[in-house]
Formats: structure tokens, sequence, C-alpha cells
């Protein structure tokens, strides 16, 4: 069915070639073959001819306008499928039969397949070879890049660039192509041979050697350090006992004089403890000294000094200190010494103590202490130590009752506090001295320490004002710690802050020693901080009224400038009609203005007359003054020669002739310039090339040996010292 | 009665030795020394001059050919020796130091083409017209012994150039091919070609050590990879090149010597352009050498002149002729970098000094100061024009000169001609490309070549610099 279907269609698509060349009014359509109108058709036919006259061949699509059984086979079209027809949508069989697909599929493979190309000629495939070796070539080359550049940039290169390390030929290769052939030699040889001084490998003699092996370098140097460390120590306490045995204070040395008995004492405890019998002949001295002491009569209270003391006492705080003191001192060695001791006893001391001292001094001192916390806390340590403390023990009369403890505590922490004060201040003072012209900061530091000093006399003086400035001061060392804390640990502090502040017994070492000065100096850079930024503030003062004033200055400066500028270019000549200058006036600032919002940011006009106003200053002749002080007269610091001196000795050069560009406000003539030195001059030129700058500041620079430049020459650049085995390779040298 | 005196230490004005400076004490307070720097100036002035009146470059000169020299070659291992190749077929080593001859070897029937030693210093070989390669030794023949050569390689043409290998055992020739030989074969181990015309020079890369460049009369200049046995690049100049140089130092730069009086320093990762053209010979440029250093190189030309160039200028800092040098077809820079060698038409090799005013000899460290200083005060003074006026002044020989100026207006008329401005290359027969622009080479058809119209950049260089050469 199709195949004959398919043959009708082919043979229906050749009539209509043919058909094509028939004449146009030849009607194809069967609605035409009913026969209308004749009008109509003529009509029509018109149309058709008008439309042929263009010349272009049209077929026109018949239409069908109503159902019919016969189709013509002649025009078949696709309308409203919207897709062309192609030839072999017609061919193709109207159900695809799978016998067929295979085929199809393999015809599909077949035509996929491409065949294979023609290799590139020889000298396209060359040329790909060529290019790849070369970029690889190109690559490889670049790995010298930064050589080559540093070599360029390079102020000087000595050649050869890689110096070979020479050779190290050991003594024995030397040696065994080697003979002693002169007399001489043989003699320095026999020699050595007679010592026993080995020729080769070790070059050193059993003496030598052991020499060597006697101390090794390690341990030299370990032995040196401990030396140095010795007597760096040693200098640092000749220095200390200097500085000491220099101090001229009485009360430093009394309360010194009494830390050392209480050291003696202590350590007297621990011998006994350790060596009862060295114990025993130190107790001796002891007593000896003691009665000594007691011989001399000087705590007897009956002296001018005590006796004043103890007038002194009801108004002077210090004196009533002082009369406590020297009562504690009395009783202390008029104690007899007991072994084991008895409360009675002691209360006697103390009735006898109350007997010694008038009333007055102790009701008043109780109110001074009622409200002192530092003598609650004082009262309060005694009577824990004296809880602690073993009484059999204790063969010293040392504090056993509240109201004893107190009175030989106290004034043992007192001299203590006023220890740590002494050194504190020397420090301080040592500080101050070392640093005062080192640091900015540190020139604030003997103020500082003045000011402490001050403050620790007051110290001494009022004990409130004790407490409060040993609480700032610890504030200042542990400045991490909160106030609040520091306060409550205070107590607890207290006890253990002497023996912490025993520098001299803690610093055995440098390194010890290093740390005390950091701390020194952490201490001491707190402190004047404050007053470092007061003198900020203080300066601050000073300075916003100043730079208001300078401000203003300033500012009238410029106005001056400003009318200058306004009022010199307009050199205005007496011809031109009033009006017109205005105008022109008008244009010019006009004019003016635009400029100056061109250039806002510079005053270029300013600037211009500075400059000018610079060189005439510059160009001016200048008076030679050649007054020497001295001469006729007193000279010396502060001293100025005298006016009619100075008169007498002023050379006043002639003014010159005027500036040639004296009356053009916009022009600056250099009058300086010299033909002859123009010659010389550099030219504009090569300033450009090499900066005008450089080239004037190179050329101030000597470079002679009146100089102090070194000299670094490019002769060195060409310079060659190519030996021998250099030479060997002195290609591979040159190239790398 | 207690009588006070002066009293000074005299460690402040006694010198130690007699041969010490005597101590000067001195303010340095530059307002007490306002002569300071024209004192220096002065200084400068005459160390300029001093530098120009002691500049007496020539040294010696080596008489002994029988025909013009074609060909140098210094000895690796030893400063004093040199070889040279005559146009009769000789080859003589020199002794620099006595100034002699000290070996001579008819190597060759005709030109010796081409000479070059082995990096060991050991043996040296030669190229000839009669197209042979010769590997002789460098030691003279024992007493009795015949003048034979270790190894003769007899080739089907003529070779024009020889170079060897700077560390291994092979070396290449030119010709109509660029061939690489063992030393051990008589076949070469590849031979490389591009185009047809043949090859006049081939130099191996100092660095990179397998690379090759030669240059050929059809005006180009190829590159070529031993490894991997291609050429590699391709230059065509305008007109043809006589020899290349590598730089000792950089291993990408060499330096080609035209026809077209210039010379043309390329860095051959990018060869559209070259680095700097060199111009102030006045006519063909027949060889070129680096110094050691690699700072600067010499060429010698045809127009009977050496000129030593910075690799960085465009003009030379110093020229040297003779009355008597003609041509000068070969020049060599010593291996010290201090000297100079050429070899010329007229059958002399000359020896001239690199640095012209340079004191031979030991310096004792007070004449070495001297130097220093003055070489400072020349340095630092460089600039004004009295100074720079003396110390540009070069004596020409008024061929040389004439041809200068002659060449001087012909460019200015050149340049005026084809002001750039209004330039339509067509109406120019002789510039076959817009000028210089790099990108415009690029797209040149044949890939691997790059047309470098140097003619042209010659024009637009000197545009651009506005300004006439130098002396």
């Amino acid at each position: 069915m199709s195949v004959v279907r398919a043959a009708e269609s082919l043979l229906a698509l050749s009539q209509q070639e043919e058909l094509e060349d028939l004449p146009k009014d030849y009607s194809l359509s069967p609605s035409e073959d009913e026969g209308d109108i004749d009008g109509e058709r003529k009509h029509q036919k018109l149309l058709e001819a008008i439309s042929s006259l263009d010349g272009k061949n049209r077929w026109k699509l018949a239409e069908r306008s109503e159902a019919s059984l016969k189709v013509s086979e002649f025009n078949v079209t696709s309308e409203g499928s919207g897709e062309k027809l192609v030839l072999s949508d017609l061919l193709g069989p109207v159900k695809t039969s799978s016998s067929l697909a295979t085929v199809k599929k393999q015809l599909n493979r077949v035509k996929s397949k491409k065949t294979v190309e023609l290799p590139l000629n020889k000298e396209e495939v060359e040329r790909i070879h060529r290019e790849v070796a070369f970029n690889k070539t190109s690559q490889a080359l670049s790995k010298w890049d930064p050589i080559v550049l540093k070599n360029r940039q390079a102020e000087q290169l000595v050649f050869p660039l890689k110096k070979e390390q020479s050779a190290f030929a050991p003594i024995e290769h030397v040696l065994s192509g080697w003979k002693a052939r002169t007399p001489l030699e043989q003699e320095v040889f026999n020699l050595l041979h007679k010592n026993k001084q080995p020729v080769t490998d070790p070059l050193l003699t059993p003496v030598e050697k052991a020499s060597l092996k006697a101390m090794s370098l390690e341990e030299a140097k370990m032995r040196r350090a401990e030396l140095q460390r010795a007597r760096a120590l040693q200098s640092y306490y000749e220095a200390r006992a200097r500085r000491e045995k220099k101090i001229k204070s009485k009360k430093y040395h009394k309360v010194l004089k009494k830390g050392k008995a209480r050291k003696a004492l202590r350590e007297f405890e621990k011998l006994r403890k350790a060596n009862p019998t060295a114990a025993l002949e130190e107790l001796e001295n002891i007593e000896k000294a003691r009665m000594m002491e007691r011989m001399s009569l000087k705590h007897q209270n009956s002296g001018k000094w005590a006796k004043s003391k103890a007038i002194m006492a009801k108004y002077d705080l210090e004196a009533r200190q002082a009369m406590q003191e020297q009562l504690a001192r009395n009783k202390e060695l008029t104690q007899k010494l007991q072994v084991a001791s008895d409360s009675e006893e002691e209360e006697d001391g103390a009735e006898g103590e109350g007997e010694l001292v008038p009333d007055a001094v102790n009701e008043i001192q109780m109110d001074a202490n009622g409200p002192n916390p530092w003598m609650l806390r004082n009262h309060l340590r005694g009577t824990k130590e004296a809880k602690v403390q073993d009484p059999k023990k204790l063969p010293e009369p040392v504090a056993h009752e509240a109201s004893e403890s107190e009175k030989e505590e106290r004034p043992g922490a007192e001299e203590e506090i006023l220890l740590n004060e002494f050194e504190e201040r020397r420090s301080l003072r040592k500080k101050s001295g070392l640093n005062q012209d080192t640091e900015l900061v540190s020139r604030q530091e003997p103020k500082d320490s003045s000011s402490q000093e001050v403050l620790s006399e007051l110290r001494a003086l009022s004990q409130k004002l004790n407490r409060e400035n040993q609480q700032s001061g610890k504030q200042n060392m542990s400045s991490t710690r909160t106030v609040p804390s520091v306060q409550r640990e205070e107590p607890a502090e207290v006890e253990e802050e002497p023996l912490l502040l025993q520098r001299p017994e803690r610093a055995h070492t440098v390194e010890e020693l290093e740390e005390l000065g950091k701390e020194e100096c952490f201490q001491n850079k707190e402190v004047p901080r404050p007053t470092g930024e007061g003198q900020q503030s203080e300066r601050n003062p000073n300075n916003q009224p100043g730079t208001p004033k300078e401000k203003k200055r300033k500012e009238e400066m410029i106005d001056l400038q400003n009318l200058l500028t306004t009022k010199s270019p307009s050199v205005k000549s007496l011809a031109v009609p009033t009006t017109v200058e205005e105008l022109e006036d008008e244009e010019e600032r006009d004019q003016k203005r635009i400029i100056k919002e061109a250039f806002a940011g510079d005053d270029v006009i300013r600037d211009f007359l500075k400059e000018k106003r610079e060189a005439v200053e510059a160009s001016k002749p200048k008076d030679v003054d050649l007054t020497l002080p001295g001469w006729g007269e007193w000279g010396g610091m502060g001293l100025k020669p005298s006016a009619k001196k100075r008169r007498r000795f002023l050379i006043k050069t002639p003014e010159g002739p005027p500036r040639k560009d004296k009356n053009l406000p916009n022009v600056i003539i250099n009058e300086k310039r010299n033909v002859h030195a123009a010659a010389h001059q550099v030219r504009e030129r090569e300033t450009l090339c090499c900066l005008a700058l450089l080239l004037e500041k190179n050329i101030l620079v000597l470079c002679g040996q009146e100089g102090y430049v070194i000299l670094t020459t490019e002769s060195k650049l060409f310079s060659f010292s190519l030996t021998g085995s250099e030479m060997n390779n002195s290609r591979s040298i040159l190239a790398f | 009665m207690k009588v006070k005196m002066l009293s000074r230490n005299p460690d402040n004005y006694v010198r130690e030795t007699k041969l010490d400076l005597q101590r000067v004490p001195r303010n340095y307070d530059p307002t007490l020394h306002p002569f300071e720097v024209p004192r220096e100036y002065i200084r400068a002035l005459n160390a300029t001059k001093l530098e120009r009146v002691f500049a007496k470059p020539f040294l010696a000169s080596l008489d002994g050919h029988r025909d013009g020299v074609n060909c140098l070659a210094k000895h690796p291992k030893s400063l004093a020796t040199v070889l040279s190749g005559a146009c009769d077929g000789e080859v003589r080593i020199w002794n620099l130091t006595k100034r002699k001859c000290i070996r001579t070897i008819q190597a060759h029937e005709g030109f010796v083409r081409g000479i070059c030693t082995r990096f060991c210093g050991t043996s040296f070989f030669t190229v000839g017209d009669d197209k042979t390669v010769k590997q002789w030794k460098m030691d003279g023949p024992g007493y009795g012994e015949e003048e034979e050569p270790l190894h003769t390689i007899l080739g089907k043409t003529v070779y024009t150039g020889i170079d060897h290998h700077w560390k291994e055992a092979v070396f290449a020739t030119c010709g109509q091919q660029v061939d690489i030989w063992d030393e051990q074969r008589t076949s070469p181990i590849c031979s490389m070609t591009w185009g047809f015309d043949s090859i006049s020079s081939v130099k191996f890369n100092p660095i990179e050590t397998f690379l090759l460049g030669s240059c050929a009369s059809d005006r180009n200049i190829v590159l070529y990879d031993m490894r991997q046995a291609t050429p590699l690049k391709k230059v065509i100049l305008d007109m043809r090149t006589n020899t290349i140089c590598w730089n000792p130092m950089e291993a990408f730069i060499f330096t080609a010597a035209n026809e077209d009086y210039n010379l043309y320093t390329f860095d051959m990762r990018a060869l559209d352009t070259p680095v700097m053209v060199h111009m102030d010979h006045v006519s063909a440029v027949l060889d070129v050498d680096y110094s050691p250093t690699g700072k600067e190189f010499v060429s010698a030309s045809f127009d009977k002149s050496i000129r030593i160039f910075p690799v960085d200028k465009s003009r030379s800092r110093e020229v040297y002729h003779t009355k008597r040098m003609q041509h000068v077809i070969c020049v060599k820079w010593t291996s010290d970098s201090k000297y100079i060698m050429c070899g010329s038409d007229e059958m002399n090799i000359r020896l001239w000094k690199a640095n012209a005013s340079e004191k031979l000899g030991v310096l004792t460290s007070r004449e070495k100061a001297a130097k220093d200083y003055n070489q400072k005060l020349k340095e630092k003074f460089q600039h004004h024009p009295h100074i720079k006026r003396i110390a540009r002044h070069r004596h020409l020989p008024k061929s040389i000169y004439s041809q200068i100026q002659e060449q001087r207006i012909m460019k200015e008329a050149r340049r005026r001609k084809y002001d750039l401005g209004h330039l339509i290359l067509s109406q120019y027969p002789f510039l076959t490309s817009p000028l210089s622009s790099p990108e415009i080479n690029k797209n040149q058809p044949s890939e691997g070549i790059v047309y470098v119209p140097l003619y042209s950049r010659d024009v637009f260089e000197y545009c651009h610099e506005g300004e006439a050469v130098i002396i």
C-alpha cells in the first residue's frame, strides 16, 4: 500500500512541476471548475494578471472551501501543522518497523564515526615543537630573574661573586710530602723531637694536654663568673657600708643599733637551740655589754634631755615616744636576769614603770592610742605572741605580760618601720641620682623623693599619718590588688613585711639585685605618674592661653599679608578714570576669586609673596658685627658687650642698588646669578633627571679625608683577584 | 713660686712613625670652611683632566700574522694566553705578558673561520674554509714531533663558526646548519636548521649551557635548545647580524652585532623588542664580546674602531682607534676584565686597557686611596658642565667624525621627512610595519618568528631622544 502511495505522490510532484510552466490564467481549483459568476471570474483573472506582472511566479495555494470526497493529490499542503513538508516524511512508512530500527542505528553509528584526520604537515609539527620548547626554556630562564635583578641593583659587585672556600689541608698531608733539608730545618725538627713534640695529628705534648684537661673551658668560665659575682657583691656591700657610715642622722643610728641588738638576740636564740655551750659564751658577752650599758647611766632618766622630754611629753607626741623608749630601755637594763620568769615580778616591773613614767604622759598616750588601730593591732599581736611563746624557755626579759610586750614590741615594730623608711628614702635618692639625666619621667623623681621624705618625716611624727602612708605604700607595691583587700590583709602582712624588706640579706645574687632594682623601678614609676600628668595639665593651661595668642598673632600677620596681596598688585596709574578702574577691579576681583577657588587649599599668591619677601631679605647686605666680648671691659657669662662698643664695631654695609623687581610685584628677579659661575653650574636637565635636591646634598657632603664619609667607589667593581686556583674555573665562576 | 705652663699631650700632635701623615687638628664646622665644596669641585675637575691626560689605552700590538686576523679565542685557564686565527689559515698562540707569539700552526687552507678553546684549556678547535674541523693540543709538540691535529673531521660543507660547550665535551659548528658534535665522534649528534641561508656564527650560553644562539645571513637570529634538539625562536632584523654574544652574568640576555651599525641587546624571553639599541658605530659592527662582569661589552666595527658600551646605555662610553688599525674583525675582553684584544684586517692583534686611564701595575695603598678619591669626586661632580665636557671628550679620526656628522644629517633628514605625526606606511617602502609596536609584531603571520623592524625604530628612538650624538 504505502509503496504505491509513494509512487503516486512522486508522480504528482512531477506533474506539479509541469503545471508550473503553464500560463497563469489556466485555473486549477476545483471550485473554479464549477463555474460562478463571470464577472467575478474576470475580476479574479485581472487580479492574477496584475499580480503576475511583477515577474515572479507565485504558486497560489488552493483553498478548499467545502468538503468533498475527491481531493487532488497535487495540492498537498502542510498548512496548520506549522511545519514544512519534507520528502522523507512522505517516503517514510506510517508505522515504524522494528526490523529496520537496528539497521538505522547501525547507519547512525557509521555516520557518527569520523574519519581519521590527516597528520599535520611537518612544518606545523615543528612549529608546535618550537613553541613548546621556547616556552619551557623561557620559564627555565626565569629562575635567574631574582639573581639578575639583585646584581643589577647592587651598588657594587665584587668578583668573583662566590668566593671559594680555601680548602683545609690536614697537616699530615702537608708534612708527608715534605722533608727537612736545610740544616736549620733539621735543627728545628731535632728540637721538636727532643721535646717529644708530636709533629702530626694532635700537635700537643702530653704536658700541654694535661694542662688543657686540668680545667675545661666551661669550668673556667663558671669560675670566672663566680668570681665576678663575688666581686660585684663585695663592691656593693662596700658601697653600702660607706653610704651608711656617712649617714649623720642620730635617730637612724639609734634605730640601727636597736635593730642590731634585736638581731643579735634572735641569733642568740637560734644559737641556744643549736649549740648551748657557744650560746653560754654569747650570753656572757651579752651580759657584759648590758652591764657596760648600765654602768654608763645613760638610761636613768636623770639627764637633762630626759627631763626636758618628760616636760615636753605632755604636748609633743614625739617627745612622748622618745620618753617611752627611754623608759623601756631603762627597764630592760635594770631588770635582773632570770632564767625562769615570774608573772608577779613582771607585774612589779610594770608597776615600776608606772612609777617612772609621769601619769600625764600615759593619760594622753592612752587618748592618742585609743582610736589608733595601729596601736591596737600591736596590742593584739603582742598578746598573740605572748600566747605562742613558751614562757619557760625565755631567759631574756622579753615580753610576757601584755603591757610590757606592748612597750617592747611597739618600739620594735616602729624601729623596723623607720628602718624601712630609711631604706626607701635612700633607694629613692639613689634612683633619682641615677636617672636624673636619662629620662624625662625620672626628672620628676627628685621632687618625688623629697616629697616622700617629707611624708616619711610626717609619718614619724604622727601615727595616723603613718598608717595612711603605709596603706598607700602598699597600694603602690601591690597595685593589682584592690584597696579593701589590702586593708583587710594588712595585719597579716605587717607581720611578715619587715622580714621581706630586709634587702641586704636577700640580695645575695646579681639576679636578685636586678629583681630588686626592677621592683624599685616599678615603685618609682608608679609614683611620678600623677605628677607627670599634673605637669602635663600644667603645661596645657600654659599652652592653651598661649595658642590663642599665637593664633591671633598669626591671624594678624595673615591679615597684613592679605592687605598686601590685595593692594600691591594693583598699581594704579592716575590717568585711568575711576569708573573703569572700578570695573577692572571688579573683573580682577572676579578673576582672583576664581583663582582662589581653584587654589582653595594652597594660597599661591601669599606663598609667592612670602617667597619674594624671603628672597629680598636674603639678598639684603648684612651688617658685620666685629665686637669681641671681653676686650676693654669685663667679660664672662651673662655679660654682653656694651652698646657703645657694639655700635663702634658694627660695620654697616652700604645699601646696594635697588632691586630690579622692586616695582614688579609679581616678579622675583634673582640678582645673585653669576654669569661666570653659571658655566660651572649643573644644567637644569641634569638636575631634573637626578633630583636637584639629592644632587645638592651629595655635593655638600665631602668625600675626602676632610669629610667623614667612607669611600665606596666603583673601582672595586672591576677589581679582580683571580689567583691560580680561581683561574682554574674562572669560566664557571663568571657564570656563577 | 709655682709656675703654670701650658702642657699638651704629645699623642695629639706627634705622629707614630715617620711615614704617617702629619696630624692636622681641624674644626669640622662647615661655616669655618666655606670653600670646601669649591675645592672639591676643583679637585674633581683636575681629576677629570688627569684622567683624560692619562687615558692611553693602547698597550701593545702583537704582530706576526701574515694575513688579517679573522678570529680570536681566550684561554680559559691562563690569562696570558690568547689564540688567533688568520685569513691565511694560520693559527697563532700568543703570550700576552711577553707579547710574543709562542706557537704557530698552519691549521687550514684558506680562512680560519672559527676558533674556540675547550673548557679545560688542554686543547682547542678550529674550523676553516677547507671544510674541516680540527682539534689541536694546547701545548706544542715535543721535540721531533710533527705539528698535527688531535682529530680532524672532514665535513661536507664549509663551517663558518665554532663554539665549545662550557661544561661538557660537546661543541657546535655552524655553516649550512647548526651541528652539535660529540668530541669523540666524527658525525654530529644532531643538526638543527631553520631556513636555508648560511649561518655565520654560533654561541653557547655560558649559564644555561644547553642554549645556543646563532645568526644567519638571511638577517635572522635563531635560538636553539641542545637538549630538545630544536630551534626555539627566530628574530628577523632589518639587516644581517654578524655575531652574537651572551651576557655571562645574565642568562637570558644577549647582544647582537648588526650590519646596520647598531648593536641590539635582547632578552631572549621577549624578543619582539630589544632591551637596548646601542648605536655609535658608523659602519657595520663585526664582533662583540662581553666583559666578564656582564656590565659592559666591547664591539668591533668595520669603521676601524672599537667601542665599549655599558649594557644599559645606548651610547658608548669609550672609543678606541689608532691610525694603523684597519677594519676590526674580532674583539675579546679578557677574563680579568682589565684588557681588550682586537684583531684587525692589517694582521695585528692589539691589546687595550679596558679602562683607558687606569694605572697598571701594583698600586701602593696611598695611590689606591687617591684613585678612589678621584673616582668618587668625578662621580660626584659628573653633571657639572665643565667636568662633563672634559670627561666626554674623545678624539676621533677624521673619517669617522665626518661619517658621524653625515649620518646625523641623514637621520635628521629622515626624521623630518617621516615625521611620526603623519606617517603613512604604504608611502615609504623601507618601513615594512608601523613603528615598533610590539602588539603589531605579535600579529605577524608565522609563529615563532619575530620580525623586529629596527631601522624604523632607529628613527623612532632618534625622534624621542631629541638630541644628537656625543663627541
